[in-house]
């Protein structure tokens, strides 16, 4: 069994606002990566952004700056 | 007989080679876009929103997440009327348009709208004073073409839209002659939809196109279903572009039209333009005076662009028989008949016989040029030789 941490989640509407977030995050060098949307977050599919909980304020602030849109940002046991 | 092709207008012929080097790339290593987080799936994601970004860039959309992506212009264009608009809505449409305005907007009416079409004159163009008169309160929308697919003329959008504008009306453009041929921007132009095709003046393949949609402007979508997000709501999803793609993309083929953007953008675009317009006016100077053709459309400005289109009739030739005669004997490749634009035809007084097109880009050469000139020379002479002998 893998250890569980908590991590960053951050969910999209579309695959388009996925693919912009994904950019933005690289292009400025910001932790993380495209990863399947968690079962807990929905049973639907699509792409979410995982990253380490201590990314957040760069990620947050990035996607503040960069206009990104999303459908959610939780914590979450992974 | 080396073949000379000047059907540009129907289709892009001479694509540059990154082009099916990325169709066929995106064939061999892309899976389905939105369907996964692995490399492949991935892949595919990035070159589609990379794709959404050259074109909302190139056309002047507000966002990548803006552009839709459908087949054609055509399909694009049935969404936009068939999704904006219904039963008492009245529509401004003219007689400059393709079958592909044309037909969804008489099914439309059909069902309930009321259509005005503003009359083109015999050089193919419509009077912006007429369409200042043809607005009344129920008026949704004016739909119409960037440039005609027969004569080459070109609408002056920027004032279109600030008619709509002024009465509270969307503008949806179909942009099939003018998307990587004219200057297009959507937000300066005023336009709410618009509607282009990857194949033609873009140079992508077939089977490539989308819509620019500008924000708040809600269509209904034509088809609903798959996704890729939100798989356990009963509704298709509401964001844009998923609002308006449903079920598995043509990622190949926008593969290639990202290839052509990208291979756009590294050209100097002006002298692209400036080769377009230069070999369409080579072909018109040297056809214009020829005894027996007639030449359609307004070529008086020679300072405003055009679609580089010159559509003629060789004396009273089925234009049909003169394409085929200029195809089998002489090499180059036209396109003849009534180029789904009837109404346009009736203006022009050509529905009977319709008309040759042709339709150049920036690789036709000079000496094709002077090979299509000699030839229709050659066969006006023809048909006058054959008038000589019917009169004796």
């Amino acid at each position: 069994m893998r250890p569980k941490t908590q991590k960053l989640v951050i969910t999209f509407h579309t695959t388009t606002e996925a693919m912009a977030a994904e950019q933005t995050f690289l292009r400025l060098g910001l932790a993380g990566r495209l990863i399947p949307v968690p079962r807990q977050i929905t049973a639907g599919c699509g792409l979410a952004w995982l990253a380490p909980c201590e990314a957040e304020e760069a990620l947050l602030a990035a996607a503040g700056q960069e206009a990104l849109a999303w459908e959610n940002w939780q914590k979450l046991i992974l | 007989m080396e073949l000379i092709y000047m059907d540009h207008a129907a289709t892009a012929f001479h694509r540059p080679q990154c082009v099916a080097d990325a169709v066929l790339d995106a064939m061999q290593h892309m899976g389905n876009a939105g369907r996964g987080a692995y490399a492949a799936s991935l892949e595919a994601s990035r070159v589609i929103y990379d794709c959404r970004v050259r074109l909302a860039r190139l056309l002047g959309a507000e966002g990548p997440e803006q552009v839709a992506f459908t087949l054609n212009a055509t399909m694009s264009l049935n969404l936009a009327i068939g999704g904006l608009f219904a039963a008492g809505d009245h529509i401004i449409t003219t007689q400059m348009e393709h079958n592909s305005v044309l037909r969804p907007l008489y099914r439309l009416e059909q069902e309930g709208a009321a259509l005005t079409i503003l009359a083109a004159d015999r050089l193919g163009r419509i009077s912006l004073e007429e369409l200042e008169h043809a607005f009344r309160e129920n008026t949704r929308a004016v739909v119409c073409t960037h440039a005609s697919n027969l004569t080459g003329n070109v609408n002056d959008l920027e004032r279109i839209g600030a008619l709509c504008r002024a009465h509270g009306a969307y503008l949806v453009v179909d942009a099939s002659q003018s998307a990587g041929i004219l200057p297009i921007d959507q937000a300066r132009m005023g336009i709410d939809v618009l509607c282009f095709t990857g194949h033609k003046g873009l140079l992508g393949p077939q089977g490539s196109g989308g819509l620019c949609v500008r924000k708040g402007v809600s269509i209904r979508p034509l088809v609903v279903g798959g996704s890729g997000v939100q798989s356990e709501s009963r509704m298709h999803p509401a964001q844009m572009p998923t609002a308006l793609e449903a079920g598995t993309l043509n990622s190949h083929g926008i593969a290639g039209l990202r290839a052509a953007l990208a291979w756009l953008e590294e050209q100097d675009t002006e002298a692209l333009r400036r080769e377009q317009q230069k070999r369409m006016w080579e072909f018109y100077d040297g056809v214009r005076e020829i005894p027996g053709v007639t030449v359609y459309g307004d070529f008086a400005d020679r300072a405003c662009l055009r679609a580089p289109i010159v559509a003629l009739n060789i004396r009273d030739w089925d234009s049909g028989q003169a394409a085929d005669v200029l195809a089998q004997e002489y090499g180059i490749m036209t396109r003849a008949g009534a180029h789904c634009a009837p109404l346009m035809h009736e203006a022009l007084g050509t529905r009977e016989q319709g008309a040759v097109r042709f339709s150049f880009s920036h690789t036709n050469t000079a000496e094709e040029i002077k090979r299509a000139v000699c030839a229709v020379r050659e066969l006006a002479g023809e048909g006058q030789e054959q008038k000589g002998q019917a009169d004796i």
